[in-house]
């Protein structure tokens, strides 16, 4: 196994910028970490991001990569994917970047349910735009722009997936590399689109949500029996939030992905199919306007 | 106009949405195709379901006609409104078709020798059993068919086809319909046409301009299709999906515009060709991506189909409204290119060569096409689309070289691309300013130098374009009183006003420009410093493409043929004002007579009972009131008793006072 691929493989051409304790480094060290334990090769994979702290990603690892708009990762990995069924694409963003801009997006994406895995660095604040509230910022959270609190109820972004029709619905920790990796390569591994939030905490921005705020809250669901066929049960614990937060595995499915559905696609990848048209096709398509 | 074999026959139908107006349009329409006879449809209507006012010309010829043309020779109305709205229309020695239990004609409105021919519909109809509303316009159909001289035998065959797959008994239907109608209109004593048609018989494709676009895509290599459904760009969307598998085309029907084009630009990155279709209001909201797309360096193709704005403005009407927004689409400095294909066959040939030049360049390509014609239907040689077309992938690897960089700054700044999958590399494509690696140098390490470079590397791609582009010709005598400079789809209606306007004996040339990013600059300013007048003919309020010409070459055209109600125009209009700018007449904005007919029919139809109509309108000044004022006579329909008078402002078109009788 002397060529299998080691976690150095997968070394970007830059160091990543992010401040020192930043989550973001291990959500990066538990990505390169599934590739490896999946050996899939720098050139198949795609990473996709929007822009933010976490959205910088992409210029970190070695792998194909987009870095786009903010808010606009989920369309342009779909295409990606739709285009050339090899790649692995996996999103990371942040959850201004997914569950702000990008929201409509992501709902979109999750009911169409292609083979995409997304990860969502969420650490409950605007990082790289020097700590604004987020649509997961807690309610009376003081952030720049919520000096007298957050007054706006955050969203539920597993509850989402759940009602979305997300079929992998997960929760990481930075602070559980262990557990980070094996979700994030369940992802990958899994047929259809995979939802993983990540508690990735703004060292620099949110002083609530620390490291050891979540240390004293969360638990792994793998521990207690839970189940992750039933979508009840994952529902009761998508509402689960305060003393005890479950991460872990909370969901998973199967059901056709879009690209099994597309006939199109049914001829190979996209990419690998023949241009343009003969002529006896055209003037059947003339035909039938004559 | 009178009608002739060459100019050809100009057919209105006119009706309510939902009479079946469409299909009766349609199996004309067919049915001259199939005698051999040249087509160019219209059809001004509105996106409602049913109710409403539906409009449709066709004109119909032996050589090829390039408009939907001025007067008409025949007009085929299915009620009362419809009959008063366009009946002053039809040429002298014209006719039209009415059902005689369901309209009245209304002699006053009618130019002299007009035929008027009304039909006993039911009686026509009864023997054929219980016969829906919507086919009783085929008996109407059959008596225009006899007046224009037409064999029946292929309007049954055209039935055939078109019904033959819903019931067997549909089609037979619609064929006793129209034979009865037929074969009343010659027991009747009707005066055909009269023109001793020479039918070609060779069978011509029939297709709108999107229909010509998508194939025109298919044909140059379009795999992947996004769209999210908007008047006039839907029938684009709509024919690949209904083609998808037959031409490999994955088509996307995206949540919103923002995710179409981001799709695109996915697929462009993964390799394949990629395209997606909208008007103005979803071009805005893809404006931020279409900078994402040059900053990428992704080759990507948008439609934007115009219709009249601003906001959701005139869903379903035409304009050429875009241009500055396509111009000022999103933030920064990029490199793309815009073209406005000038007809149905270019609409073909354009899609191809803009995917191609996509590619070449790696930016942005923008198609801006609109309504008239993204959705009229014409007829095309059958040799005048071809499926064999070059397809320049541009420098495209396989492999990737050692020290592949993906953003190289190259000489014509072009880099040659890898896609991702191929082994031996890897890069992001960064929307932040990058290095030649796709390294990003926005932010944590900004490198001034290094983004002046990468900033005119991209900007430089488009000093190669220019040399591909077929430039701009002046069409017409090389000196000329007039010079008319149009963009887009109104070049049909230029290059036939031009032939009126010799007729009226003024000399005028076309020079019309299809490509208007990168703009023909030398070619046009050496073209138009021989000319004597320029006006600019365009579909908008301002001038759009006027401001743009200047911003090119420094020309400011003196004047400026604007049209922004919604309709085309027609040849007729531009002759009209090229003639009041030859004679240094000023042109006015006044409501005219016919304008202010409709102003009063819109007040009926809101605040008055149906029953009414407007008949006699009398310009006057008035005291108290600075701008003269139409008197509008109302009149009850049935009666013709004076209800009252509407007065309407002959500048403004305020609908000022009702004064009841
Ligand atoms: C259209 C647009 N609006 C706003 C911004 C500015 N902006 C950049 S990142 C960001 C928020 C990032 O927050 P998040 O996605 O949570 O990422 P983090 O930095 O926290 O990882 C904003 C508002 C932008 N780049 N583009
Ligand atoms: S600002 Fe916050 S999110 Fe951004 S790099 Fe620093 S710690 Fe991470
Ligand atoms: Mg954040």
């Amino acid at each position: 196994m002397s060529d299998a691929l080691k976690i150095d493989d997968f070394k970007g051409p830059v160091h990543p910028d992010w401040c020192p304790g930043c989550g973001d480094y291990g959500v990066l060290k538990a990505l390169k970490e599934a590739a490896v334990a999946l050996q899939i090769p720098p050139h198949k994979l795609m990473v996709v991001s929007g822009i933010g702290c976490s959205s910088n990603l992409p210029g970190f690892i070695n792998a194909y990569g987009a870095h786009t708009l903010h808010g606009r990762a989920v369309p342009v990995a779909s295409g990606a994917r739709l285009a050339n069924t090899d790649l692995h694409v996996v999103i990371t963003g942040g959850d201004g970047d997914g569950y702000g801009l990008g929201l409509g997006h992501l709902i979109h994406a999750m009911r169409r349910n292609l083979n995409l895995t997304y990860i969502v660095m969420d650490n409950q604040i605007y990082g790289l735009t020097t700590g604004q509230t987020s649509p997961t910022s807690m309610l009376s959270h003081r952030t720049k722009t919520t000096p007298r609190g957050n007054v706006e109820q955050p969203i539920n972004p597993i509850g989402l997936a759940l009602i979305s029709g997300a079929t992998y619905v997960a929760r990481g920790f930075s602070g559980n590399p262990k557990q980070l990796t094996e979700l994030i390569a369940g992802g990958i591994s899994h047929a259809g689109l995979a939802l993983i939030d990540v508690f990735s905490p703004c060292v620099t921005w949110n002083k609530v949500n620390t490291y050891a705020w979540f240390r004293e809250r969360v638990y792994d669901l793998s521990q207690e029996g839970h189940d992750p066929a039933n979508w009840s049960v994952a529902m009761e614990k998508a509402l689960q939030w305060g003393d005890r937060i479950p991460t872990g595995l909370i969901y998973q499915t199967y059901r056709p992905t879009y690209e099994e559905a597309e006939p199109v696609l049914g001829k190979g990848p996209l990419v690998a199919q023949d241009l343009g048209i003969n002529q006896s096709l055209l003037d059947q398509f003339l035909a039938e306007t004559m | 106009m009178k009608a002739d074999q060459s100019s050809g026959v100009i057919v209105g139908i006119a009706g309510a949405a939902g009479d079946g107006l469409d299909k009766t349009g349609d199996t004309l329409a067919r049915t001259a195709s199939r005698l051999g006879l040249s087509v160019f449809a219209y059809n001004s209507y509105q996106s409602i379901i049913r109710g409403g006012h539906i409009w449709l010309r066709i004109r119909l010829a032996e050589g090829k006609v390039t408009n939907h043309g001025d007067a008409l020779h025949a007009l085929m109305v299915l009620n009362q409104d419809s009959l008063e709205r366009h009946v002053a229309e039809v040429e002298p020695g014209g006719v039209v078709f009415y059902d005689r239990d369901r309209v009245r004609p209304v002699p006053t409105l009618m130019r002299r020798e007009v035929q008027e021919f009304g039909l006993p519909v039911r009686e026509l109809a009864q023997p054929f059993g219980k016969v829906p509303a919507v086919m009783q316009n085929a008996v109407l159909l059959g008596a225009m068919l006899f007046w224009l001289e037409f064999e029946f035998a292929v309007t049954r065959e055209v039935l055939q086809d078109t019904f033959a797959h819903k019931s067997p008994e549909i089609a037979h239907q619609n064929t006793a319909l129209a034979q009865a109608g037929y074969q009343y209109a010659e027991q009747n004593a009707l005066r055909p046409v009269g023109l001793s048609w020479d039918f070609g018989r060779i069978r011509r494709p029939f297709v709108t301009g999107n229909e010509a676009l998508a194939m025109g895509a298919v044909a140059g290599g379009c795999k992947f299709y996004a769209a999210y459904p908007m008047t006039p760009a839907s029938s684009i969307l709509h024919w690949l999906v209904a083609h998808s598998e037959a031409a490999g085309v994955l088509v996307k029907q995206a949540e919103d515009e923002l995710a179409v084009i981001n799709m695109a630009i996915g697929a462009s990155l993964s390799g394949v060709r990629a395209m997606g279709g909208t008007s103005g209001g979803g071009f805005a909201l893809m404006s931020e991506a279409i900078g994402l797309a040059a900053m990428l360096e992704a080759p990507v193709v948008i439609v934007n189909s115009q219709r009249g704005g601003p906001s959701t403005g005139l869903p379903t009407k035409t304009g050429q409204e875009d241009l500055n927004q396509v111009l000022g689409a999103s933030q920064g400095d990029y490199p793309r290119i815009v073209m406005a294909p000038y007809n149905t066959r270019d609409a073909y040939y354009s899609a191809a060569e803009a995917l191609n030049l996509a590619e070449r360049f790696q930016c942005p390509v923008i198609i801006l096409s609109d309504l008239l014609l993204s959705e009229h239907p014409e007829t095309l040689e059958p040799s005048d689309l071809q499926a064999a077309l070059p397809i320049d992938r541009g420098h495209l690897l396989a492999e990737a070289p050692v020290g592949y960089k993906r953003y190289q700054m190259t000489t014509d700044g072009i880099s040659p691309r890898v896609l991702p999958g191929t082994p031996g590399t890897t890069f992001v494509a960064a929307s932040d300013e990058h290095d030649e690696e796709g390294n990003v140098i926005s932010d944590q390490f900004t490198n001034a130098p290094l983004r002046r470079k990468m900033h005119e590397k991209r900007m430089r791609k488009m000093d190669g374009v220019l040399p591909l582009l077929e430039p701009p010709c002046l069409a017409g005598p090389q000196d000329a009183e007039v010079t008319l400079v149009g963009w887009g789809s109104t070049w049909g209606a230029i290059q036939e006003a031009v032939t009126q306007l010799a007729a009226d004996g003024i000399v005028a040339n076309h020079l019309h420009l299809k490509y208007l990013i990168p703009f023909h600059r030398d070619h046009v300013r050496k073209i138009l410093s021989g000319s004597r007048q320029i006006a600019v003919v365009e579909n908008n309020i301002s001038g759009q493409f006027a401001r743009h010409l200047l911003a090119e070459t420094g020309i400011r055209p003196a004047h400026l043929i604007l049209k922004y109600d919604g309709e085309p125009f027609r040849p007729r209009e531009i002759t009209i004002q090229t003639l009041a700018i030859v004679e240094g007449k000023p042109h006015t904005l006044g409501v005219l007579e016919h304008e202010a007919r409709e102003i009063a029919y819109h007040h009926i139809r809101i605040h008055l009972d149906d029953r009414c109509r407007p008949s006699e309108l009398v310009r006057r000044a008035m005291a108290e009131q600075t701008t003269p004022v139409w008197h509008t006579t109302i009149v009850d329909r049935d009666t013709a008793a004076v209800t009252g008078t509407l007065l309407i402002d002959a500048e403004t078109g305020a609908t000022l006072q009702w004064l009841p009788a």
